[in-house]
């Protein structure tokens, strides 16, 4: 387990530090330079756009600055402005010259709780209506769930996200609007602000995991080793709980891992539909003011997040399936 | 096996009834192109400690009699009609969670494959303790100690550990003895082996056919062995019911259907066993065709398209007149005792040198 763990980790490592160089080196193949933005639209003078360049650092060579900027998360930097950066030093904003760090530990809870939450909606939900659908299979519970989550299918988090708040917050009013967690202070507030956005961005999830559930519980159901544990007198319930649904979870754990990119880009859509201050808008800005130093932080965020619930995912299928061997 | 005599007696709880007793058995499935008839008026006895082994072709309903005996079927889709007693208790008509209790506890099932029979996702101890904390109500020790007791019975070296195994960790035939071990676990009255050697290499098949017996000896198990493997028979069963198409065709002690088998298709399953002492130049013999289809069987006798013998008997009555399996010893076949005795002797047994 421990040498799992560690090779995981270190395999994780390398993935993380291949896709910062390849972000920070795309960036440089773009035409657009951002110190012409900080310059200003009608900026005409060399010596002030070398300024800038100097200011940023994007005068040294670009694997200088990719060095430095890695370096800089691990130990800490001083700026070429002479700002000094702590460790963890992800740069100041080319936009705002603000430090990066900061600005990500205030965002990222948002979309951190939506994503952990929305899951934790849609995994209770879709595979419960799934379980129901394969317990009821061939009855009317069964054929209702499926016909509903087609349109469930085609729904959008961006189309039900207004209806959702004008109904269940403005003219019912049993949930909050959805607003920020700040979970240090005020947790039961966070929660109910959350579950109107978690709710909304996990329909879009639900059909797919009532079917996929309800298809590998009818397939579960059909194994040999069913027949043989009701042979044994074990209780249809018994059966269905403990045999068929710790095979199906094997399978449904595997979809999940393949779904964590598509759950943080759902989280990403239902921050800017409920008008969150998460990593979503943080990113589009980011990418619009050719803001590095952020496009960077925002981009190792969501593939460190990716890649530590893909191990998670990987371990809890290993503890569920005792065929998988962790090495 | 006895012969039974009166097939509508009422069940006597002493000990002149059979302990398992089936009569006029039907296992209908309503399927999309209608109704397949897998077993049709099927009647059989089985006494205490005894073996009967149910020989047939594949699709021929020796398994689905004997799930329709643990009421495995769907209810859904199978329809079942006849009676099953089992000492003294009607089954057909029993509710599921009256089979329930009894499934494990006083009958219980080997399958074939063990690698799917067995949970993948539980140890093999937790498999044979699970049936053991439901219908004795042992707690989780109990049953843990009661699992490791039966892997050393069955014959599993250092059953301590190995109980915490999980079945891919076992060989094959260390499988089948768990398995063994697991229909065991609660002392049931009979036990259906369904194929349990089939998956095996020939040494294993003779060491879990062993195992069977020597258990049997032990505690006076009834044993249904249902096998398409007339040399499984040779080695285990007291009695044979020979199926085909959902019939029994013929039924005798094993010493009747291996050394004077009546019925064609019986002939026809001892023609086809290779054997070492056999001279190589002669090849096996098998039935041609293949079985009928049970959604529409043919009329008449069920084997007359694969039958050689259907000219000699008089009238066509081979096509048109379903022949009647007599009780106790005899086969369902149109042909006279003598033409039964005479082609044995003098075209059937010269193949089987």
């Amino acid at each position: 387990m421990l040498r799992f763990l560690t090779r995981r980790v270190l395999g994780a490592i390398v993935i993380l530090l291949a896709i910062t160089a390849v972000t920070y080196f795309l960036f440089f193949v773009l035409p657009s330079d951002p110190a012409r933005l900080a310059c200003g639209k009608n900026c005409s003078n060399p010596d002030v756009v070398k300024a800038i360049h100097h200011r940023m650092g994007l005068d040294l060579p670009v694997y200088q600055q990719y060095w430095d900027y890695i370096r800089g998360i691990f130990v800490g930097r001083h700026m070429p402005d002479g700002q000094n950066c702590p460790a963890p030093c992800f740069g100041f904003s080319f936009v705002n010259d603000q430090p990066i760090w900061p600005t990500l530990t205030d965002r990222y809870p948002t979309t951190l709780s939506l994503a952990v939450g929305g899951s934790a909606a849609f995994l209770v939900i879709g595979v419960g209506l799934g379980m129901l659908s394969a317990w009821q299979q061939g009855k009317t519970f069964d054929r209702v769930a499926s016909s509903i989550s087609l349109v469930g299918n085609s729904v959008q988090i961006y189309f039900i996200g207004p209806l959702a708040i004008a109904l269940f917050a403005d003219n019912l009013g049993w949930l909050d609007h959805g607003h920020d967690p700040t979970w240090g202070s005020d947790p039961t507030g966070s929660f109910s602000g959350l579950v109107l956005p978690c709710l909304v961005m996990s329909v879009i999830f639900w059909s797919n995991y009532s079917r996929q559930t309800r298809s590998l519980m009818v397939e579960q159901l059909a194994e040999d080793h069913i027949r043989t544990a009701r042979a044994k007198g074990m209780s249809s319930r018994y059966v269905f709980f403990r045999y068929a649904l710790r095979g199906a979870a094997a399978s449904i754990i595997t979809i999940f891992g393949i779904d964590l990119g598509s759950v943080f880009g759902g989280a990403i859509i239902t921050e800017a539909t409920f008008g969150l201050h998460g990593l979503g808008t943080l990113a589009v800005n980011a990418v619009l003011g050719l803001d590095l130093p952020m496009e960077m932080a925002v981009m190792i965020f969501s593939a460190s997040a990716i890649v530590i619930f893909n191990i998670l995912v990987d371990t809890a299928y290993a503890i569920i399936d005792p065929r998988i061997r962790l090495s | 096996m006895t012969i039974l005599t009166k097939p509508e007696a009422e069940p006597v709880p002493q000990g002149s009834e059979h302990f398992l007793s089936v009569r006029d058995l039907y296992v209908q499935f309503a399927t999309e192109d209608g109704t397949v008839k897998a077993v049709d008026g099927l009647s059989f006895d089985l006494d205490r400690g005894k073996t009967l082994g149910i020989v047939g072709e594949s699709g021929s309903g020796k398994s689905v009699t004997n799930m329709a005996i643990l009421g495995l079927h769907n209810p859904r889709n199978t329809t079942i009609a006849g009676e099953i007693v089992l000492d003294g208790q009607e089954l057909t008509g029993a509710s599921p969670k009256t089979l329930e209790k009894l499934r494990g506890k006083k009958m219980s099932m080997v399958f074939q494959d063990s690698l799917t029979a067995l949970s993948p996702y539980y140890t093999v101890g937790r498999q044979i303790a699970e049936p053991y904390m439901k219908h004795m109500g042992a707690s989780k020790k109990e049953a843990r100690d009661r699992a490791v007791e039966m892997l050393r019975r069955v014959g599993i070296p250092q059953p301590q550990t190995r109980v915490d195994d999980y079945p891919h960790q076992f060989s094959g035939g260390m499988r089948q003895r768990a398995m063994i071990a697991m229909a065991l676990v609660c002392d049931p009255d009979l036990v259906i082996a369904d194929e349990p050697t089939t998956a095996l290499d020939v040494t294993v098949q003779a060491q879990i056919l062993d195992l069977l017996k020597d258990l049997q000896q032990e505690s006076g198990t009834s044993i249904i062995l249902i096998t398409h493997d007339l040399g499984v028979i040779a080695h285990t069963a007291d009695d044979v019911v020979v199926m085909y198409a959902g019939r029994a065709v013929e039924r005798g002690t094993v010493r009747d259907i291996l050394k004077t088998p009546e019925h064609p298709y019986a002939w026809g399953l001892l023609g086809s066993i290779p054997r070492l002492s056999s001279s190589v130049d002669v090849p096996l013999a098998p039935i041609p065709g293949s079985p009928p289809s049970l959604l529409n069987p043919p009329p008449g006798c069920p084997f007359h398209t694969r039958c050689a013998f259907v000219d000699q008997v008089e009238g066509d009555r081979c096509r048109t007149e379903r022949p009647v399996l007599p009780e106790g010893r005899g086969s369902a076949c149109h042909l006279t005792a003598d033409q039964k005795r005479d082609i044995f002797i003098e075209q059937i047994q010269p193949r089987l040198r």
